[in-house]
């Protein structure tokens, strides 16, 4: 019997179920909701069968792992080879408070660091700005200068651990902190591995970290990823991210759309630097969020996969396949976390991450069920760590390639949100582009309606959340919380001055002069930064010298 | 009971943290019950705030904070307020405050601290319920 034949007859046969089987069944068993979708709003059908996967052509669609458009996974075997990389983002009060949480999670099995910043770092301030205040080690740590770093990554051997730095803004400074770290260990800068987050594009409509306008920011993002292309081949200098448009209230299309054209827009600005597309686009990374609808997100990583290669290959004409190549990291999502009933929160945790796995991210932070109350204590985030080791040893989920390929949903969902993305993609280049999106207020708008209505769609009892608007008798069971002590500011503080009291100033000042010289003329400032950096120039310092150039951002208000 | 014109309400971000998924949503939903909603957007200084409530009139303030640093700053905050002789402006807030610094809070004179998860409804109702009548 031909393909084609079988197609009509189960296409038959579905139209005499419907006549049949199923009114009969629903007459008496009415269905929970006259309707199902997605959080994209794509619409759910009640049942998939072969008819919505009759286009779909295996070889080109999907092919092999390993091989364009790597639908189903970047490497040849996947994870029964080598798991992802569990990741823990980590970071808060002292830079000595931090390592020592680092060594821990290192001794628990945990196989890259993460960096959390706090707030003044991340704005680019030191510890003794009237900003600062109340601020100074709480969401992250407290990382002033050079001096911090040393003690942040004390006894890390930068050779053999990987680090992440959640970054933007200030990555330029960060990155050449941690350089000077490799330095000082005496590590080749070839050697050292790792990832700055470094993408400022979404933190203009999505997380709202921003020191710079839109231009020297992309300008700076640029001058990371050209250093690094010709001086640290392992480092990955950007990570193109989509957690934070999604935690802002962005559904999964609008996320995988808005990811992929700032990854667009990165490219195209490296380009104009002279640089060939094979030269830099290997080491281009992504970041995106597994959130609670289980097969949407596992449809979005393999849309965003093939979407990408799609688009490096034929929009850009890169050659070389890892060009092709998008490296994901996966965080669970913080915004689906309940600061009530916080336990249910692991089981939250538990779904999203699968969802990663399945999705075949290289990367996994899982969230601690504490964090919509506070920073993770030590037992919560074991506990998020175990539930990756369960997926990985316990669940048998990673010992096949793309376990949910073929699955009439999985494909059809792959689809749509890749012709979804696709037309978004479309018309923000007939916008002109992300820089003009973001102008009008485009991205934010989007994402500031999808917050909107999925938070309507709570308030109504449209989206059932467990122990929050259903469910939410019984005890509440107290939990322990991480609480910093207010004294980390005054340390802070007290550690700033006495480093602008014991450096050599004179060699400070003329490095900041430097610095505004090389900033005035368009010249890549990594180098310069590393300089600063290495003569224990203070982060607010530096990004002072770059805040009196270019001025600060002004938001753009859209609600 | 019908009151004189519009509740005129400031959505205010103080603190260097930058999630203002709930402080929009707030602002929308209190616009969308009717009121007059002013929001300032990201990173207010205390003295911002309390000069843009004086300068807009309002009679409810709304402060959103998910750094942490609501121990250090809201105390400032209802100070500057209270200097400036905005005595009967109504302030609720919310974001993350741990269960423990309400008391603290409240006695600053903040009327209603709301968690994450508070339905919209809970904080229209209240606000509708609490500002202050315009004499």
């Amino acid at each position: 019997m031909s393909d084609k034949k079988k197609l009509t007859d189960t296409q038959r046969e579905k139209e005499r179920w419907e006549k049949t089987t199923l009114p009969k069944w629903i007459h008496n068993h009415p269905e929970r909701r006259s309707n199902f979708h997605t959080t994209s709003e794509i619409p759910i059908k009640r049942l998939y069968t072969p008819e919505d996967m009759q286009n779909l052509d295996y070889l080109k669609d999907l092919s092999f792992p390993g091989e364009f458009p790597f639908t189903r996974g970047l490497h040849a075997t996947m994870y029964r080879g080598r798991l992802w990389t569990m990741r823990m983002f980590s970071g808060y009060g002292t830079a000595d408070q931090t390592n020592q949480r680092f060594k821990y999670l290192l001794d628990e099995g945990e196989t890259g660091l993460s960096i959390a910043f706090d707030y003044p770092t991340i704005m680019g301030y030191d510890p003794d700005h009237p900003l600062a205040t109340g601020e100074v080690g709480i969401c992250g740590v407290a990382v002033s200068s050079l001096k911090d770093m040393e003690v942040l990554l004390d006894q890390i051997p930068l050779d053999k651990v990987t680090t992440s730095m959640t970054i933007n803004g200030p990555a330029a400074m960060l990155l050449a902190m941690y350089v000077a770290v490799g330095d000082k260990q005496g590590i080749p800068r070839e050697r050292i591995g790792g990832t700055t987050q470094n993408d400022m594009l979404k933190e203009f409509f999505a997380q709202k970290l921003c020191i710079f306008p839109p231009k020297p920011s992309l300008k700076l993002v640029t001058d990371i990823i050209e250093y690094c292309t010709r001086h640290l081949p392992r480092w990955n200098p950007v990570s193109i991210s989509g957690y934070h448009i999604r935690e802002a209230g962005a559904n999964a299309l609008q996320e995988l759309a808005f990811t992929l054209y700032d990854g667009i827009t990165y490219v195209e600005s490296i380009l104009e630097r002279g640089l060939k597309v094979d030269d830099f686009a290997p080491r281009l990374s992504f970041f995106f969020a597994s959130h609670n609808n289980l097969f949407e997100e596992v449809a979005k990583f393999r849309a965003a996969r093939r979407l990408w290669a799609k688009i490096m290959k034929e929009r850009f004409h890169a050659k070389n396949p890892r060009s092709m190549w998008m490296r994901m990291h996966v965080q669970t999502s913080g915004c689906t976390l309940t600061a009530k009933q916080p336990l249910n929160n692991i089981t939250r945790t538990t779904i999203e991450a699968l969802a990663a796995v399945i999705g075949g991210t290289q990367s996994l932070h899982t969230n601690s069920f504490d964090e919509a109350l506070c920073l993770p204590t030590e037992e919560a985030v074991r506990v998020a760590l175990r539930t990756q080791q369960i997926i990985a040893h316990e669940s048998g989920a990673p010992d096949t390639i793309d376990p949910l390929a073929g699955s009439y949903y999985i494909e059809a969902l792959t689809d749509e949100l890749e012709e979804r993305a696709m037309d978004y993609i479309q018309r923000i280049d007939a916008m002109g582009g992300a820089l003009v999106a973001i102008e009008k207020g485009f991205f934010q708008k989007e994402i500031a309606d999808s917050s909107y209505k999925y938070q309507i769609e709570t308030d109504r009892k449209k989206r059932i959340v467990v122990g929050v608007n259903e469910y939410t008798t019984g005890e509440e069971i107290p939990i322990s919380i991480l609480r910093i002590d207010p004294k980390v500011e005054e340390e802070q503080v007290a550690r700033v001055e006495k480093l602008r009291r014991e450096r050599d100033n004179r060699k400070v000042e003329e490095v900041l002069k430097k610095l505004h010289y090389a900033a005035e003329r368009d010249t890549n400032l990594m180098p310069v930064i590393i300089e600063a950096v290495k003569d224990y120039a203070t982060l607010g310092e530096i990004c002072g010298v770059l805040r009196k150039i270019h001025g600060e951002y002004k938001e753009l208000i859209v609600i | 009971m019908e009151r004189k014109g519009k509740i005129r309400v400031l959505i205010a971000k103080p603190g260097l943290d930058s999630h203002d998924r709930g402080a929009k949503i707030v602002a929308r939903s209190l616009r969308d019950a009717g009121m007059e909603v002013i929001y300032t957007g990201l990173r207010q200084t205390p003295e911002q705030i309390a000069e843009t409530a004086l300068q807009e009139d309002v009679d409810v303030i709304g402060l959103s904070i998910l750094s942490g640093a609501h121990k250090a700053l809201f105390p400032r905050i209802m100070e500057l307020v209270k200097k400036k002789g905005l005595t009967d402006v109504m302030v609720f807030a919310g974001g993350i405050i741990p269960k423990e610094d309400i008391p603290e809070m409240k006695k600053l004179g903040i009327s209603q601290i709301f968690g994450p998860g508070t339905p919209t409804e809970t904080i229209v109702r209240f606000v509708f319920d609490n500002a202050p009548e315009r004499t």
